[in-house]
């Protein structure tokens, strides 16, 4: 089995390697080809692995690669832990990454950094199986890191605009300060969990601290489990971009899209929500921290989805988008439903891949602008993406019987199952949720793929596209649009052939996998759920009746009506009576610069953080080391001795006839001294 | 073959740098240069069998050796390593080979006497290293200054004598104090210049204070610790590539090999007093000088800060005191750092380098854009930047994640300034790669920078398969210093009072 694994992992680090050390040599063609053979042989095996789960004929496989580094008798072994928790990833990871390989071939076919690009997403593949399938968390804090170096890298893939690689570095920033406490809360791990940081060993020592305490502060006692597990959730929130955390992720749409659909939706940020499941045995022994994770994730949720509503860029509308789906996973972490979580990675993997990749091709038939208000009526031109992306929107906002139904809808039943005290305020937010997600996710298919074709008009809103080919080879992604005599155009077969692939698993999988994954034992053992305290998921299990019954059962469900209630929102203002848009918007100025400026987090972190530190800096440069430590003391040290010098140099004239009368004075006082002594005796 | 390799190590570079400077002119620079190579190829040939011949099984000193030197006081010309001592020999070796090739066309002037004073330095380093006799310590932890205020002084920037003589005067101010607390071990140990006869001297607590205060105002301008620390941005900034990246991967290390060699075994009491005080300095250096690191705007002073940062972990690591007890990830993971940085630190001052030949400035603003223009470096300093981030995979998470995590076992409030290094590191080091490398081309002498040539690539990809190896495979060395490490703990943990 260890080879079979290792052939997982490896076989897309040796495509990046190739395409990207040698991608000059090989040329275009064969990057690609090596890139999607590595990451094909990963999806086909990792499917093998999942059917063996599903099926029940595999075991659990936990074992250590090579040690890494033997710390005080400790071992820290590179390792793979395979169950049923990292077959789902695994499947994920390499199915939506290798759909996205081959996108690529079309998105990127100008692009003059295409082996560079092939090479990134391979590595960012082999970075995120290093991740699901590390079973301690050192390698999960590489693969962690890991992918971050690779988002970092495609953010600012186009490297010449000014904003890719602002958005990069604050991407990577924002990160490392999720890092920095998931890093600690690793430290409170190894300190206190028998020494070891193997998942096994510590989730086998946890119960025995359920009541010990630490003095963070001294004279405070914090349980040391809710201090480790707020830190080690401070980490999720950076890579699954929860608030406050969640700023780098619509700046990140600034890479070109089919990162956007890999890294930035499917899969790098799900990896908190993976990890908060990993560590389902710690989490559950801390309603404290279950009720930090209700809260963050319902606010990401919420409040996420509204930024949705204001949008105009294609690409920003699915970022938001993402962002409050990622608050749903995230409260549903909170309401101990992990395998619920888990359950809406996978079905959001497939449909929010769908609805960015369908995003980017729309991008590519509108020769690269991205603004909705130039779109409209394109489901005349690009009827596959059309389809695609319509099939994608109503995954998302939980039409019945479509994939994201099933997930979406079991959170909200397990976050309104949950006895914790914070649940009850996530689920009033996840249901307003529901009526965000539909209207803006329609507002964008409206405006997009119906209406007027308003790429005829607005002309001199953009330049018109000339031939110069140099120029668009270089910057592929940016605004450019239609010529006065061009129409929009479907994207060629390898951009919509990933379109329909996705949308298979977009409608299907919810049907299919709620029953095993939700309510069957695929996770068994290895999620963890302390059902005496947290006993929403198993009242669940005993309601649910099939998907059949679940489906007829949501039409008399709140959730449902309105989502419909969203659609039809979303029909009348974009489509019947688009007045109303613009009269709210005037009627509400002082909402509507608060979510164009996204409630001004931006601005507000720039100024206290970026600004505060560069000004901390040159206080400590300017005052502390060169006025204080080098002016003062240092130079302040040399010139007291060049001044005493200077006055005792005096003395040391050359000159006989000063010697001579400095002698003379001197004896003179003497004398005198002398004598006084002599007469005062 | 072993029984004079220490000596070798010494003795073969120094005879090297002699024969260097015995070609004379710069009518025979080339001669001079390829003398230099063999020279430095010759040391580390010398020093790599004390890597493969290392008994990992044995905890005290190996490869010593003994002769009589100066008998009227007692002076020995002792040498031998442990599994501390060894790493940094061949580190040494290794830079000055990377120094060697790093200056191979860029010097011009003087070249033979530029050659031999790296040649000469690195034979006095690995001495320092090796020494086992606290006078012949001092005579190569002096003497190496000697050729680093040449290369200063000679081959150096505008500033250049300014940043020498205060290097030079900030050094040896310390130095001056440890000769006084060596004479005065030296009567206590019976008339002995035996560091190992110092380690199992029992001393009064307060003259172990006197004594550590002494210690302390030597190594602790050589780490630099704050505040103490000021002439290292100088020295940088008017140091040609190759003496930033002696001082930086190696020059810096004596200082902590100093608290590791002297101050801790041989003032256990006083050291463990005393620690808060070296925590806090340490903790200061990683937070102040990573804020300060921010704002710089001359790239190599922005490395030079960097490097005081990282250093910061390492005096942190080797005080981290549970009881009696020094905490064992954090002795070895300021080891693992010291090694790391000697690397990483050197592969950025190198990359400087490579720029500052193109475009002789050193300023952020001057520059914008390299990539477009030199594709090949730009990756490979965007490896060395993340290395400098400490991203895991390099050889700079290794030691920052060992002394963090032995760091919470100690103290939460410890562990989480220093880990403040994350977000801090990352912040320095990738906002001047964006500015320097990433955008479009800033200015004319950006468009005429040519990528590296073959010499350049090949000190990169050296430096970077050393900083990726180190990373992924740490226990090649790690496992060569557990004996050490565990004998200066148990060492420790006994009070000499």
């Amino acid at each position: 089995m260890m080879s079979l694994y290792l052939l997982i992992a490896l076989s897309p680090l040796v495509g990046s390697i190739i395409a990207g050390l040698f991608g000059w040599a090989i040329g275009r063609r064969a990057a690609h080809v090596v890139t999607i053979l590595g990451v094909a042989v990963s999806a086909v095996f990792s499917l093998k692995v999942l059917h063996a789960f599903l099926t029940g004929q595999a075991e659990v496989f936990n074992a250590p690669v090579y040690t890494w580094l033997t710390v005080g008798g400790y071992e820290f072994s590179v390792g793979f832990l395979v169950d049923s928790l990292t077959a789902i990833m695994l499947v994920v990871v390499t199915s939506v990454s290798l759909m996205v390989h081959i996108y690529t071939i079309g998105y990127m076919q100008d692009d003059p950094g295409y082996q560079r690009f092939f090479s990134y997403i391979s590595l960012f593949t082999f970075s995120m199986l290093m991740l699901v399938m590390s079973n301690n968390f050192v390698q999960l804090f590489f693969g962690w890191e890991a992918v971050g170096l690779v988002s970092y890298l495609l953010i600012g893939f186009w490297f010449k605009r000014p904003t890719a690689i602002f958005a990069n570095l604050k991407a990577f920033l924002v990160n490392r300060v999720g890092d920095f406490g998931f890093l600690l809360g690793i430290g409170l791990v190894l300190a206190y969990f028998g020494g070891s940081l193997n998942y096994s060993d510590v989730f086998a020592a946890a119960p025995a601290l359920a009541s010990k305490t630490i003095q963070i502060f001294p004279g405070v006692d914090w349980s040391l489990l809710t201090v480790t597990c707020i830190l080690l959730f401070v980490g999720a929130m950076g890579k699954s971009a929860q608030f406050p955390l969640h700023v780098w992720l619509p700046d990140s749409m600034e890479g070109p899209t089919p990162i956007s659909a890999l890294i930035h939706a499917a899969t790098m940020v799900t990896a908190g929500i993976f990890m908060v499941s990993r560590m389902s045995p710690l989490f559950e022994m801390s309603d404290t921290a279950l009720n930090v994770i209700l809260v963050a994730g319902s606010i990401t949720a919420l409040f996420m989805g509204f930024l949705g509503v204001v949008q105009n860029d294609i690409k920003r509308v699915v970022a938001y988008s993402t962002l409050s789906q990622l608050g749903y996973m995230t409260v549903a972490l909170g309401a101990s439903a992990y395998s619920v979580a888990m359950f809406h990675v996978m079905t959001h993997a497939f449909f929010k891949a769908l609805l960015f990749l369908g995003a980017g091709s729309v991008i590519i038939g509108m020769h690269h602008d991205q603004d909705m208000r130039n779109m409209g009526g394109l489901r005349k031109y690009m009827p596959i993406t059309w389809i695609t992306s319509l099939i994608g929107s109503l995954a998302l906002i939980g039409t019945p019987f479509f994939s994201g139904f099933y997930s979406k809808d079991s959170i909200i039943e397990a976050v309104h199952a949950s006895h914790l005290p914070a649940a009850q305020y996530a689920y009033i937010a996840l249901v307003i949720g529901v009526f965000v997600t539909a209207f803006y996710s329609f507002r964008m298919y409206f405006l997009v793929f119906h209406g007027k074709e308003r790429w005829m008009e607005n002309h001199d809103s953009h330049h018109a596209h000339d031939e110069d080919h140099e120029d668009e080879e270089v910057t592929a992604d940016h605004h450019h649009g239609l010529a006065p005599d061009q129409t929009p155009h479907e994207s060629p077969w390898v951009v919509t052939l990933p379109l329909a692939l996705l949308a298979i698993p977009s409608v299907l999988v919810g049907w299919f996998a709620i029953k095993p994954l939700v309510y069957g034992d695929f996770f068994k053992g290895v999620i963890h759920i302390d059902a005496a305290r947290h006993p929403g998921m198993s009242e669940l299990a005993e309601e649910f009746h099939g998907p059949m019954a679940m489906a007829l059962h949501s039409l008399t469900s709140l959730p449902l009506w309105l989502a419909i209630a969203g659609v039809a929102t979303a029909w009348v203002f974009y489509m019947k009576a688009p007045q109303i848009p613009a009269k709210i918007k005037s009627t509400f100025a002082p909402v509507n610069t608060l979510l164009e400026k996204k409630y001004f987090f931006d601005e507000i972190y720039f100024a206290v953080f970026a600004k505060g530190s560069r000004a901390l800096g040159t206080l400590f440069w300017k005052v502390g080391d060169m006025l204080l430590i080098d002016g003062l003391i240092v130079n302040g040290t040399a010139k007291l001795v060049g001044a005493f010098s200077k006055v005792v140099r005096r003395m040391q004239t050359g000159f006989i006839y000063s010697y001579a009368t400095t002698m003379i004075v001197g004896v003179l006082a003497l004398v005198t001294i002398w004598f006084a002594q002599l007469i005062l005796r | 073959m072993f029984e004079n390799l220490l000596s070798l190590t010494v003795w073969t570079p120094i005879v090297a740098g002699i024969l260097v400077l015995a070609t004379g002119g710069d009518q025979r620079a080339p001669l001079a240069r390829w003398i230099a190579l063999a020279g430095a190829l010759a040391g580390l040939a010398v020093s790599l069998p004390l890597y493969t011949g290392f008994d990992n099984l044995n905890g005290g000193m190996q490869f010593v050796e003994m002769k009589p030197w100066i008998d009227a006081l007692n002076i020995h010309y002792h040498l031998g390593v442990d599994g501390i001592s060894m790493l940094f020999i061949i580190l040494n070796s290794f830079t000055t080979l990377m120094v060697v090739a790093a200056g191979w066309q860029v010097i011009e002037k003087r070249v033979a006497q530029y050659m031999a004073a790296f040649l000469i330095m690195s034979g006095l380093i690995n001495g320092a290293f090796a020494a086992l006799d606290a006078i012949l310590f001092y005579v190569f932890f002096e003497g190496m200054l000697i050729p680093m205020y040449l290369i200063i002084g000679v081959w150096g920037g505008p500033r250049r004598v300014y940043a020498s003589i205060k290097f030079f005067l900030y050094t040896l101010l310390g130095s001056l104090l440890m000769l006084v607390a060596f004479i005065y071990l030296y009567f206590q140990a019976g008339k002995s210049f035996d560091i190992m006869a110092f380690h199992d001297l029992k001393i009064a607590l307060s003259t172990q204070v006197l004594l550590f205060i002494a210690f302390f105002l030597s190594f602790a301008v050589k780490v630099p610790m704050w505040p103490v620390h000021t002439w290292l941005p100088d020295a940088h900034v008017e140091a040609p590539t190759g003496g930033s990246m002696v001082l930086a991967a190696i020059t810096l290390k004596i200082g902590a090999y100093g608290f590791l060699r002297f101050a801790l075994p041989i003032l256990p009491d006083a050291s463990r007093e005393l620690a808060p005080f070296i925590v806090a300095l340490s903790l200061i250096a990683v937070v102040y000088i990573g804020l300060v690191a921010l704002v710089q705007t001359d790239m190599k002073k922005l490395v030079a800060y960097s490097s005081i940062s990282h250093m910061g972990f390492v005096t942190l690591g080797l005080f981290m005191f549970t009881g009696s007890h020094l905490n064992q990830w954090a002795v070895e993971g300021a080891l693992v750092q010291m090694v790391s940085h000697g690397f990483v630190s050197a592969a950025m001052f190198f990359c400087i380098g490579v720029m500052y030949d193109r475009v002789h400035s050193r300023n952020i603003a001057d520059y914008g854009g390299v990539v477009n223009k030199m594709p090949i470096f730009a990756a490979f300093m965007m490896l060395f930047a993340m290395a400098n981030s400490g991203l895991p995979a390099t050889s700079g998470f290794v030691g920052e994640f060992m002394v963090i995590m032995g760091a919470v076992q100690v103290n939460f409030w410890f562990a989480f300034a220093a880990a403040s290094t994350l977000i801090f590191g990352a912040a320095y080091t990738l906002w001047m790669y964006k500015r320097v490398i990433f955008g479009d081309v800033g200015n004319d002498h950006v468009a005429e920078m040519k990528d590296v040539n073959k010499r350049e690539f090949l000190i990169l990809a050296i430096l970077a398969i050393t900083v990726l190896g180190m990373g992924l495979f740490p226990q090649a060395f790690v496992s060569k210093m557990h004996l050490a490490v565990n004998d200066l703990i148990a060492h420790v943990a006994q009070s000499k009072l």
